[in-house]
C-alpha cells in the first residue's frame, strides 16, 4: 500500500460473545501509546450476545475523527466471523478494502432452524475477494480451540493482523503485550500471547 | 491497577467515554457514586468500583436510579462531590426526586449524568432527556470528544458547587461507548469532612420564593459555564450557512466539511453548553449568517430553543432562514452519522456529494450481502437459563390450553419475544412493568377474562421495580403467576451485583437478599426450581396455572451462562451420536434445531444431522431433554 490514507478506517466485525470490544480496544491503546490519534466507535448492548457486532476504528496521525465510519469507506475489514465480513461489505465496502477473516462459522439462527443457508466457505471467500483488493485468512476459531479457550480467537485474529505487517495498523508482539498486560490479569497473558503468535503463524492470503 | 486511576498527569491514553467521564469525575475529587447500570451508562460506575478502594472514595450500585440519587444527593447536601450516571429511562425513575433537588438545591458539587441511546442501540425506546434540564430549570453540558468529556465533567462538580445546584452531564451511545485519546490531569488529595448544616434544612419552601430563585440559581451556572470555553465557533467571518450543533454532532459535521472541501463557506458553532442557551454567545455567532442548519440528535432541543430566543430578540435575527429538522434538512429521530451530516450539508449548499463508492460496486455488494448472508437474529446466549424457563412456559402454556401469556420486563429474558424465547413474551414496558400489567390482566376474570397471565422478571429488575407491584397484586387479589428469573446477576447490563448477589460495587461482601424469601414476606405462595430440570419446571408451572386465585410465584434460580463461564466453561460435556440421530428420515422433523434454536446446537449439512458446535456450546445440557432418539448426550465432567 502507498501512502495510507488518513483516517485508515477499520471495521473489526463478529458476533456477540467473540470479544470483538476487547480486540479493539487493545489495538487502539497499543496504537495511542505509540503516539496516534484513534477513535474506536462500538456497537453493543441490545446486539449482545448472538447478535452482529462491529467496531469502527479510525486511525489517524492528525485529529480526532468520528466513532462512526461514513459509507464506503472502510480501508480493511477484520472478521472474527466469515459471514459477518461479508455482511459489511453492504454498506463499508469498496473496490479498495482489504478482509482478514476467521474461516469458521457461527451459524445464525435461522440457519439452525433450517430457514436459510449458511454459504459454502469457498464461495464466500471468493466474493469477498472479488469485492475488495485483497483477501487473508486464519482459522483463529481451531487456534482458540486448542488452547482450550474459543474467547482466544480474537488474540488470533489480532496475531494475524499484526502478521500482515500494514503501515496503516501496525502492531507489534511488545504493543500487544504491553496493551493487554493494562486490560487483563497478569495470569491471563501467556494463554492470549500464545494465541497471537499462532495466529500470526497461521496468517495465509487467498 | 486500572488505566483509570494512573496517577500520571500528561499521560495520553485511549479511554472510552465513559471512562472519560469517570476520569473527570476523578480528578475532581469526587468522594460518592451511586448509580443503576443501564446502557450505555454502565461503565462509567462500573470503572469507578474498580478504583474507589484505592483512591478513597464510595461508589455503590443502588436498587434503582431514583435511590441512586437520593444517595448521591446526600453526600452532596454533608458537602461531599458526589455523582450518579444513568440512561435515559433512569432519569425518569429519579426525575420525582429530582424535580424536588432542583428547589432546595445541594451543597458539594454533585453531577448527574445521563446517557441518552438515539435509535435505541442498547434500550427498548428512544428518548431525547434534554427536556428535562430545560423542565426542571438545571443545567446541561454536552461533550462532544473524550478529551472535552473529562474536562467537562470536572467544570460541572466546580460550578454545582458555586451555584448550589446539580449539573447535568449528557452523553449519548456513540460518545460513553466511543473511544479516544484522553490526556491525564492530576488527582487531587484530601477530602472535607462530611457534615449536614441542620441550620439549613432541604425541604421544600413556598415556591413563589424558591422558584425565581431556582430561575436566578439556573443563570448564574449559565454564565459561569459559559465562561469554561465549551461554546466555540470555527469558520469564515461571514459564512454562507452556520451549522449549530452540539455533542456526537460536531466531529460528524466537522469530518462532513473537510469530505466536501466546504470549510471555506460553512462556519460551525459548537454549543458545549445547551441549557441555559448561551445568549451572549449566540447573538454574536448568529448576527454572522442568515442561513442556519440545526444539526442534533432525537429531538430539535437546540433547534426549538434557539428559534424562541430569535423570536424573543427580535431584529435580524427573525431574517433567518432554519434548516433542520423542522425542515427535514435532518432526520427527525434517531441519530446522526458522517453521512447525514454530508446529505445535510449537501442539500443546504447545493452541493452534490462524490458518491462514496461507485454505483455498481454498491449495487453488487447489497445484492451478495442479500443473498448470501441471513440475517442475523438475536437471542439468547447458549446455555442461558431463560432459554429453559421459556422452554417449559411454551409447554406448560400449550398443555393448558386457554392461551395464556407471558408480561414481559427490561432484561436478557426480553429474548423472550424472539425466535430464542419462542415468541412467548407478549408485552414490555418498562422496568418492573411485567408484573404491573399482569396485575391488570390479573383483575380481569372478574368480567369473565379466562386467560392466565404470567409475568416474568429478573432478579435484578424484581428489587428494582416488580416488588411494589407485587405487593399490590397481593394487597388487591390480582390472579397472577409471577416467575422470577433469578441468574444471581444484572447481566443485560454487564454482570453488575445487586442486592440478591452478596457483593457490593467495591466487592465487599453483603446481605443476599433472597427474592424468594422476600416474596414469602408477602404471604404469597412461593416455590423455587431450576429451569434446567425442564419436565420439572413445566408440570409445576402447569400446575400453578389451573388454580391461580391471588399472586404465586415460582423463582427460577440458575445462575447465568456468561457468569459460570468465567469459572467453569463446561457444565456438562455435550456430544451428538450422529448414530443414533436418524437426521432427515427422523419423524421429529428436526425438532432440536428448528424449534429448540440454541446457538450450540447446529445442523450439519453434509452429514444431514444435528451437531455440536463445540466452541459455542456452554453444556447447559437441556437439549439432551428434546430429542427423541436420545442422540444428544449429555456427559458428566469429571
Amino acid at each position: 500500500m502507498s501512502a495510507a490514507p488518513d483516517p485508515f478506517n477499520l471495521i473489526i466485525t463478529g458476533v456477540g460473545g467473540q470479544g470483538n470490544v476487547l480486540a479493539s480496544q487493545i489495538l487502539g491503546q497499543a496504537l495511542v501509546r505509540q503516539g496516534w490519534v484513534v477513535t474506536v466507535g462500538e456497537t453493543y448492548g441490545a446486539s449482545q450476545r448472538g447478535g452482529s457486532v462491529m467496531s469502527h476504528l479510525r486511525l489517524s496521525r492528525r485529529k480526532q475523527w468520528s466513532p462512526l465510519i461514513p459509507e464506503g469507506q472502510a480501508h480493511l475489514v477484520v472478521g472474527l466471523e466469515p459471514l459477518e465480513s461479508l455482511r459489511v461489505m453492504a454498506r463499508y465496502g469498496n473496490p479498495g478494502v482489504l478482509t482478514l477473516t476467521n474461516t469458521r462459522p457461527i451459524h445464525p439462527l435461522d440457519v439452525i432452524a433450517g430457514a436459510a443457508e449458511y454459504p459454502e466457505m469457498d464461495t464466500l471467500l471468493a466474493k469477498l475477494k472479488k469485492l475488495g483488493a485483497g483477501v487473508w485468512t486464519v482459522d483463529a476459531t481451531r487456534i482458540a480451540l486448542e488452547l482450550d479457550n474459543p474467547i482466544l480467537s480474537n488474540m488470533a485474529m489480532l496475531g494475524a493482523l499484526a502478521g500482515m505487517e500494514l503501515a496503516a495498523a501496525p502492531l507489534s508482539r511488545e504493543d500487544f503485550a504491553e496493551a493487554l498486560g493494562m486490560l487483563l490479569p497478569a495470569k491471563a497473558l501467556p494463554a492470549n500471547l500464545e494465541a497471537f503468535d499462532q495466529g500470526r503463524a497461521s496468517l495465509r492470503e487467498i | 491497577m486500572s488505566i483509570l486511576s494512573l496517577d500520571q498527569p500528561g499521560r495520553q491514553l485511549l479511554y472510552m467515554g465513559n471512562e472519560a467521564i469517570a476520569r473527570g469525575a476523578i480528578e475532581a475529587g469526587v468522594r460518592v457514586v451511586a448509580s443503576y447500570p443501564g446502557n450505555p451508562s454502565s461503565e462509567i460506575t462500573a470503572s469507578l468500583a474498580k478504583v474507589a478502594g484505592e483512591l478513597g472514595m464510595y461508589v455503590e450500585w443502588s436498587v434503582n436510579e431514583k435511590v441512586a440519587a437520593e444517595v448521591a444527593a446526600g453526600a452532596s447536601l454533608a458537602g461531599l462531590r458526589s455523582m450518579t450516571c444513568m440512561k435515559h429511562n433512569g432519569l425518569n425513575v429519579a426525575s420525582d426526586f429530582l424535580f424536588a433537588l432542583n428547589f432546595t438545591g445541594t451543597k458539594g458539587g454533585m453531577v448527574i449524568v445521563i446517557c441518552d441511546d438515539p435509535l435505541a442501540l442498547s434500550s427498548t425506546a428512544e428518548q431525547d432527556t434534554r427536556a428535562f434540564a430545560k423542565a426542571a430549570d438545571l443545567p446541561l453540558l454536552e461533550p462532544s470528544d473524550f478529551q472535552e468529556g473529562k474536562d467537562m465533567v470536572k467544570a460541572a462538580f466546580r460550578v454545582s458547587e458555586e451555584v448550589g445546584l446539580p449539573v447535568l452531564v449528557h452523553s449519548v451511545t456513540r460518545f460513553s461507548h466511543a473511544r479516544g485519546n484522553v490526556t491525564l490531569g492530576e488527582i487531587p488529595q484530601g477530602q472535607p469532612k462530611p457534615h449536614f448544616d441542620t441550620l439549613h434544612p432541604a425541604y421544600p419552601k413556598p415556591v413563589e420564593n424558591t422558584h425565581p430563585a431556582l430561575h436566578r440559581k439556573l443563570a448564574q451556572a449559565g454564565r459561569a459555564l459559559a465562561g469554561e470555553g465549551y461554546n466555540s465557533y470555527s469558520g469564515p467571518e461571514r459564512p454562507d450557512l452556520l451549522v449549530l450543533t452540539c455533542g456526537s454532532g460536531v466531529a460528524y459535521m466537522n469530518e462532513a466539511l473537510e469530505g466536501l472541501g466546504a470549510s471555506n463557506r460553512v462556519g460551525v458553532a459548537k454549543l458545549g453548553l445547551t441549557w441555559p442557551l448561551p445568549e451572549g454567545f449566540l447573538r454574536k455567532t448568529l448576527a454572522r449568517c442568515a442561513q442556519v442548519l440545526f444539526f442534533e440528535e432525537i429531538d430539535p432541543f437546540l433547534e426549538d430553543n434557539v428559534k424562541a430566543f430569535c423570536a424573543q430578540e427580535g431584529g435580524d435575527l427573525l431574517n433567518k432562514t432554519f434548516l433542520g429538522k423542522a425542515s427535514g434538512a435532518v432526520p427527525s429521530v434517531g441519530e446522526n452519522s458522517p453521512d447525514t451530516a454530508v446529505a445535510a450539508l449537501g442539500a443546504a449548499l447545493g452541493l452534490k456529494p462524490q458518491p462514496p463508492r461507485p454505483a455498481d460496486y454498491a449495487d453488487e455488494a447489497l445484492a451478495l450481502v442479500r443473498d448470501l448472508a441471513p440475517v442475523r437474529q438475536l437471542g439468547l446466549c447458549a446455555g442461558c437459563p431463560h432459554r429453559a424457563t421459556y422452554w417449559a412456559v411454551k409447554n406448560a402454556l400449550a398443555l393448558d390450553g386457554r392461551e395464556g401469556f407471558v408480561t414481559g420486563d427490561i432484561g436478557c429474558y426480553a429474548q423472550g419475544r424472539g425466535p430464542s424465547g419462542f415468541s412467548q413474551m407478549k408485552t414490555m414496558f418498562a422496568m418492573g412493568s411485567g408484573a404491573g400489567i399482569a396485575n391488570g390482566f390479573g383483575q380481569l376474570t372478574r368480567f369473565g377474562a379466562e386467560q392466565p397471565v404470567l409475568a416474568v422478571c429478573g432478579d435484578s429488575t424484581f428489587f428494582h421495580a416488580a416488588l411494589p407491584a407485587l405487593i399490590n397484586a397481593r394487597f388487591n387479589g390480582s390472579n397472577l403467576l409471577m416467575l422470577i428469573l433469578d441468574n444471581n446477576a444484572t447481566a443485560m447490563t454487564g454482570f453488575q451485583p445487586h442486592p440478591g448477589v452478596g457483593i457490593t460495587a467495591m466487592g465487599q461482601p453483603a446481605p443476599a437478599l433472597d427474592p424468594a424469601e422476600v416474596c414469602r414476606s408477602l404471604g404469597a405462595e412461593v416455590l423455587e426450581l431450576d429451569p434446567f430440570e425442564v419436565q420439572k419446571t413445566t408440570e409445576t408451572i402447569y400446575d400453578l396455572l389451573q388454580d391461580l386465585d391471588g399472586v404465586k410465584i415460582l423463582v427460577l434460580k440458575q445462575e447465568c451462562a456468561l457468569v459460570r463461564g468465567k469459572r467453569q466453561r463446561l457444565l456438562f460435556k455435550m456430544s451428538l451420536d450422529q448414530e443414533r440421530c436418524l437426521g432427515a428420515d427422523c419423524g421429529c422433523n428436526r425438532f432440536c434445531t428448528r424449534v429448540f434454536k440454541c446457538p450450540g446446537l447446529i445442523w450439519d449439512p453434509a452429514q444431514g444431522k444435528a451437531a455440536i458446535d463445540e466452541a459455542i456450546c456452554t453444556g447447559c445440557g437441556v437439549c439432551a431433554t428434546i430429542c427423541p432418539q436420545q442422540a444428544i448426550v449429555k456427559e458428566v465432567i469429571s
